[in-house]
């Protein structure tokens, strides 16, 4: 690796840790959309949950670098000159959001029917059987599954990188560009990658196995 | 907000956009095609090879699952490019995707093969088959008969994930957009419409293989005709 030096490493690191703004911004801002989808897909109100419903199928039908672009020029004519993190950050909450909304939503049925009886025969209300029976049963079982996402946002943060946001895959582009040394720059890159991600899927399928025994 | 939308971009740019969605169609059929093949093989390895080709086969499986597409085309494309050897952009751009939804076939195949009932295996043995005429004709299709629902959400996400060659300079979909983005600077209104069209490419995408699943797995007609 003759054209990378010390400096040419810090920059792709630096761009590593933009990776993981990123990420962390689209997980926060994912789950905190996620619940709201969950509990609407899974309502009694037709129209509420057919309404979330057309939200999920539009976000899994378009593809994320489409959406990255649609929310960075839609904010930009809104009259806002936001930088692209926010709008990187927005349409990873939007991505995220549909995707968990759908996986706690097929945790939220995957508890018994007999536990929402058994609640009804408590004469518990709507709220407090929500609150009280099932969110804490689909809790556990939404952990190995939600874990396993986090990669999914891990790795395709990376498509921020269509409207210029400064993230691992751009530095390394960089470097690339002025090294020229593509093999060791993208190899680089994809062991940072595979290093953040690697111990969340290894944590992901532990936990799967052990919620299984139980 | 007094911001005047304007889609008049379509009147002179539908040719380039209909000639965007055939190139995202050809890319994304012949990576499903290939990377169905290659999955099928690396799962029927990963659990039925020798153990030096298991291991190798979890591997390639965990790297790439775990490494951005984007990433992989880069080091594709570039590293090519580097060893002075060119290939055009379609070509690199399908390797890229083979490559990548292979890893995830070969997962989801996997599970299929591995939900078959042992018992299927030894009634194939007892009629004294081949063991790769056992694998071929009586696990393969029931594993992948079992797994048509993941494997066509597996699909369309790759459909949707060709999107992203547009970075290696494949002149699909959404490098079209851009292109019309940057002569007409309404940014807004081209990838809503480029939304559009994706939203009906995943839709007809779901609906042919569910029709092709049909066809190719009466069985589970005759099955649920039953019940």
């Amino acid at each position: 690796m003759q054209g990378i030096t010390i400096d040419h490493l810090l920059f792709i690191f630096k761009g590593a840790g933009w990776t993981i703004v990123l990420s962390a911004l689209g997980f926060i801002g994912g789950a905190l959309l996620g619940v709201p989808v969950a509990l609407a897909r899974s309502s009694r109100n037709a129209w509420l949950s057919r309404s979330t419903g057309f939200f999920v199928q539009v976000i899994q039908g378009v593809p994320l670098p489409v959406i990255m672009f649609v929310v960075y020029f839609g904010i930009s004519i809104a009259g806002f000159d936001l930088p692209a993190l926010v709008a990187a950050g927005l349409a990873l909450t939007a991505y995220a959001g549909a995707y968990l909304g759908e996986i706690w939503k097929g945790c939220i049925q995957a508890v018994a029917r007999t536990q929402w009886e058994a609640a009804e025969c408590l004469a518990l209300t709507p709220a407090q059987t929500a609150a009280y029976v099932i969110l804490p049963q689909a809790g556990r079982i939404a952990i190995p599954p939600t874990v396993g996402f986090l990669v999914q946002i891990v790795k395709n943060s990376s498509y921020a990188v269509v409207i210029g946001f400064f993230d691992l895959t751009y530095s390394s582009r960089v470097v690339n560009n002025s090294t020229f040394e593509p093999f060791v720059v993208f190899t680089i890159a994809a062991l940072i990658y595979f290093a953040m991600c690697y111990p969340l899927s290894r944590l992901a399928s532990r936990l799967e196995r052990k919620y299984k025994k139980n | 907000m007094d911001y005047q939308f304007d889609f008049s971009f379509l009147a002179t740019s539908w040719g380039d956009i209909l000639s965007g969605v055939g190139l995202t169609i050809r890319m994304s059929v012949l990576s499903i095609a290939l990377g169905f093949a290659a999955g099928a093989v690396f799962a029927i390895t990963r659990v039925y090879g020798r153990p030096w080709a298991q291991k190798t086969v979890a591997w390639y499986v965990d790297l790439i699952r775990n490494t951005p597409l984007v990433i992989q085309a880069f080091w594709l494309f570039f590293g090519l490019a580097a060893l002075h050897v060119r290939v055009p952009a379609l070509t690199a751009a399908v390797f890229a995707l083979v490559v990548n939804v292979a890893a995830y076939t070969t997962e989801i195949i996997r599970a299929g093969i591995e939900s078959i009932p042992k018992g299927q295996l030894e009634a194939a043995e007892c009629l004294g088959l081949k063991r790769w005429r056992v694998i071929w004709h009586v696990i393969l299709p029931q594993a992948v008969e079992k797994m048509y629902p993941s494997l066509i959400s597996q699909f369309v996400l790759m459909m949707l994930a060709t999107s992203i060659m547009s970075q290696i300079s494949a002149e699909e979909l959404t490098a079209i957009g851009y292109r019309i983005q940057s002569e007409t600077f309404r940014g807004f209104e081209i990838y809503i419409v480029i939304a559009v069209v994706y939203l009906i490419l995943s839709w007809l995408l779901r609906l042919t293989m569910e029709q092709g699943a049909r066809i190719a797995f009466p069985r589970r007609r005759r099955l649920a005709a039953q019940k």
